[in-house]
């Protein structure tokens, strides 16, 4: 809310409350909620089964906590509590929802890899299934993959494209109430969608899991965002919309396309959790991985990208190697990335004309990918020395090498005749895991370290030596992963097609499974060190918070100053400084 | 970037401009790759024996999604030598076209699936899915046994054929009107299965599950199970079959 001496002069958004306005606001807002959990009560008392009673509970319990807080507060804001630092002030950016961004990333990182390490060790153990239908494998991937991609992922593209919009416009954020729905309403999505995956609740698309009434509400959630990030856009200080953003505004414009798209289906009934796909067959399957991609394509790569314009050059304290390449970058990125659904589905039963177009634009897509990663790494130019000295430098061009390396492996599967091996395997588990521990990992630690010291005014980070030892698990954890799942998959692949000279195969398929199960063994020691990582970062970020600082050998970090790092308020002048990085 | 054509100043200052001509990028795409597949004829070619799920199959097959089978599962069989000899001839588009969602997969951790139907006894797949260990020792797949214990809940199945075919599956009034008596019919021991199978043809009716008083949620998923990739003629297939 709006504070002290601050509030006479600041201009009034038209989501946030003017103080005339405040009560009348209060009450119609909590009132909206209340109406919204009674709602949901009905749903849940005339729910057609058991999981949609559950799920409309869970909202109604939200929506009820949301009336509530808009009545004793008017306003989230107080609810960080310590948490709340200057931003309340109109002067200063709004960075109260960064903040819950940063601890839902981490709390849900460690969450999704904790998970992840649970399934990894039911392959090869399968009594760990737990004969319970709760805690088989089959319901427990989605919620690993959804845990990471969209709880983790999502928190961190939430949380870095506010910041860095901010920053890079030198505007304070628009609409900051709506902000703080989008990220709670976020939150519920996450919670409807993990708990849906336990009951049983799913469309049966691979990571388009939730339901149809979950994939409503991420579409509410999801336009809010936009209007957001738009909107700050459109109260900027600076002429040029930093290319960050562009990275971050086609992201949340495609994912809202893909979303709505690959999520249309009829409902059974409306009181019910079951829905049908609008599409079957050849046409549902294309529109599934044309989602699926560019899931991959927009959620993880271009909204890391985002990620990447921004905290590599203020962290390497140098301006983006080239203006130029960002600009080829970026439009060639978007417009091929979109091509390359049909690969994952070579020699199935789609159209040949479509599966080769999907293999083309797959291949042509390595350029622009390491038209990036070039951009990224040579931003380095001139300060290279720091790879040694500074962690976080070291874990963006570790996170930038392995963007690479996937970027490239991607394309290679995506050929026909490699695909006809890998397709079905566990190279393709081992090629999403180096993108997504060695590329969308890293550089999101990477950033939650930049942010948690500036976002809660500490000097510097509680330790830069936990950084170097959360790199060192991690990328221990990535090795022994990609390799494992290289040797499983290439063994599968082989073993399937194996004939002796007898002209039979040569192997059932029970004596591939066995054949692989050591590697899933090593597999699961890798993502144990990559949670181990996760944890000393929790704990790194958690006596940050706190203010602690761990006495120790300095280290390089990139400087700050926190009286530089506010908006502008008025008109600037010519010659404002100057807060993005130079292009 | 600056040329007379395209000055990329004017783009990046205004997020109007940015932000219709991102979408325009990132549609082009799709329409190109996945429209023409609605209106292409010989997307699926029609083959004989293709028929929407009985009304048990679709409740087994709503199981099948409901426990993540698909994560594991594939039902795709590729024109390979190998794939042909392991599972059978390899999948045509015309037989998922029914499938809302498809379940194609895109991993096997576990076999495919696509033409498992009859290749096991009931039994088999019964204990399999109580104990898959006690049938194939080097499996790693999680057990079901809960679904033996279960009685089918699966909701008014008239109201789950009326979605179908709001997305254009053909269930017949008749069939939507005896779609809770066709789902009782199919698993019954002394079933009348003749209505059924003039409706449906080829389908199977009888106790899946080994226990006939009780119709569970194994029976569904065994009754799915066991129809999977038998209801189409190959032969008549092959005949549009061009070697290339």
């Amino acid at each position: 809310m709006l504070q002290g001496a601050e509030q006479p002069r600041a201009p009034v958004s038209w989501i946030g409350c003017s103080s005339e306005g405040l009560m009348d606001n209060i009450i119609t807002n909590a009132g909206a909620w209340l109406l919204l959990a009674i709602l949901a009560l009905f749903g849940a008392a005339l729910a057609a089964d058991a999981g949609f009673a559950v799920h409309m509970g869970i909202m109604a319990i939200a929506a009820l906590a949301a009336s509530f807080l808009t009545m004793a507060k008017g306003d989230f804001n107080a609810l960080p509590g310590r948490f709340a630092g200057p931003s309340a002030l109109r002067s200063r950016y709004y960075d109260d929802v960064i903040r819950w961004g940063v601890i839902a990333t981490v709390f849900w990182g460690v969450v999704g890899f904790l998970v992840g390490v649970v399934i990894a060790l039911q392959l090869p153990f399968p009594a760990l299934n737990l004969n319970n239908e709760f805690t088989t494998f089959g319901r427990l991937r989605p919620l690993h993959t959804s845990a990471v991609i969209f709880a983790f992922g999502g928190n961190a593209l939430l949380a870095t494209s506010f910041y860095v919009v901010q920053r890079t416009c030198r505007a304070r954020l628009f609409a900051p109430k709506l902000a703080n729905f989008v990220f709670w309403g976020y939150q519920l999505f996450i919670v409807l969608a993990a708990t849906g995956y336990i009951l049983g609740i799913t469309e049966g698309k691979e990571y388009a899991e939730p339901e149809w009434y979950v994939d409503l509400w991420l579409t509410i959630v999801w336009v809010c965002y936009l209007a957001v990030f738009v909107g700050t856009i459109v109260k900027r200080s600076e002429p040029h919309i930093y290319v960050a953003n562009w990275f971050y505004l086609s992201f949340i414009i495609t994912i809202a396309m893909l979303h709505i798209v690959n999520n249309l289906s009829m409902p059974v009934s409306l009181l019910g959790s079951k829905s049908y796909a609008a599409f079957a067959g050849v046409q549902d399957a294309l529109t599934q991985w044309w989602y699926g991609h560019n899931a991959v394509g927009f959620f993880l790569t271009a909204g890391f990208l985002g990620m990447m314009y921004y905290f590599v050059p203020k962290q390497a304290e140098r301006p983006v190697y080239s203006y130029r390449l960002s600009i080829i970058h970026f439009w060639s990125l978007i417009f091929l990335y979109i091509w390359a659904g049909p690969h994952h589905l070579h020699y199935t039963a789609l159209p040949d004309w479509a599966q080769t177009l999907g293999m083309v634009f797959s291949v042509m897509l390595w350029m622009p990918s390491w038209g990036g990663m070039i951009n990224g790494l040579m931003t380095l130019n001139g300060a290279w020395d720091k790879i040694r000295t500074d962690p976080i430098i070291r874990m963006m061009v570790f996170a930038l090498a392995f963007y690479g390396m996937a970027t490239f492996e991607g394309p290679m599967m995506s050929i026909k005749s490699v695909n006809s091996l890998s397709h079905y395997t566990e190279w393709t588990i081992g090629h999403v895991h180096s993108g997504a521990l060695g590329w969308n990992g890293m550089i999101t630690f990477s950033a939650i370290y930049y942010m948690a010291p500036r976002l809660w005014g500490r000097e510097r980070l509680y330790s830069l030596r936990m950084v170097n030892w959360h790199f060192w698990l991690a990328t221990l954890g990535i090795v022994l992963y990609a390799s494992s799942m290289w040797v499983a998959g290439i063994t599968q692949g082989l073993m399937w097609r194996e004939y002796g000279e007898d002209g039979y195969l040569v192997y059932a398929f029970a004596e591939v499974v066995s054949a692989v199960k050591p590697y899933y063994v090593i597999r699961m020691v890798g993502g144990l060190f990559y949670l181990t990582g996760s944890l000393v970062m929790a704990w790194n970020i958690y006596k940050t918070i706190k203010g602690d600082l761990r006495q120790e050998a300095p280290m390089t970090d990139a400087a700050f100053d926190p009286e530089a790092d506010r908006p502008v308020v008025r008109a600037p002048a010519a010659g404002t400084p100057q807060p993005a990085p130079a292009e | 970037m600056a040329s007379k054509f395209l000055d990329h100043k004017k783009i990046e200052r205004n997020v109007t401009i940015l932000g219709v001509l991102a979408f325009l990028a990132v549609i082009v795409g799709g329409i190109v790759e996945i429209a023409p597949l609605f209106w292409i004829d010989s997307t699926v070619e029609k083959v004989e024996g293709v028929r929407p799920y009985t009304p048990l199959e679709l409740a087994g097959r709503n199981i099948y999604i409901r426990e993540g089978c698909y994560n594991c599962h594939s039902q795709q069989i590729r024109p390979f030598r190998d794939e042909v000899e392991r599972y059978g001839h390899y999948s045509l588009a015309a037989e998922s076209m029914y499938d809302h969602p498809f379940q194609w997969g895109s991993k096997r951790t576990g076999p495919d699936l696509a033409r498992v139907g009859g290749r096991y006894s009931d039994e088999w797949h019964v204990q399999h899915l109580k104990d898959p260990r006690s049938v194939v020792p080097e499996s790693i797949m999680p057990p079901y046994a809960f679904m033996a214990e279960r009685d089918l809940d699966a909701g008014d199945m008239a109201k789950h054929l009326t979605a179908m075919r709001r997305v254009g599956v053909p269930y017949t009034d008749e069939d939507i009107q005896k779609a809770q008596q066709d789902l009782q019919q199919q698993a019954l021991a002394d079933g009348d299965a003749a209505d059924l199978a003039r409706r449906y043809p080829k389908a199977q009716a009888r106790d899946f599950d080994g226990d006939p008083n009780r119709l569970t949620e194994m029976d569904a998923l065994v009754a799915y199970l066991q129809m999977l990739g038998t209801t189409v003629d190959l032969r008549s297939a092959e005949a549009q079959e061009q070697p290339r």
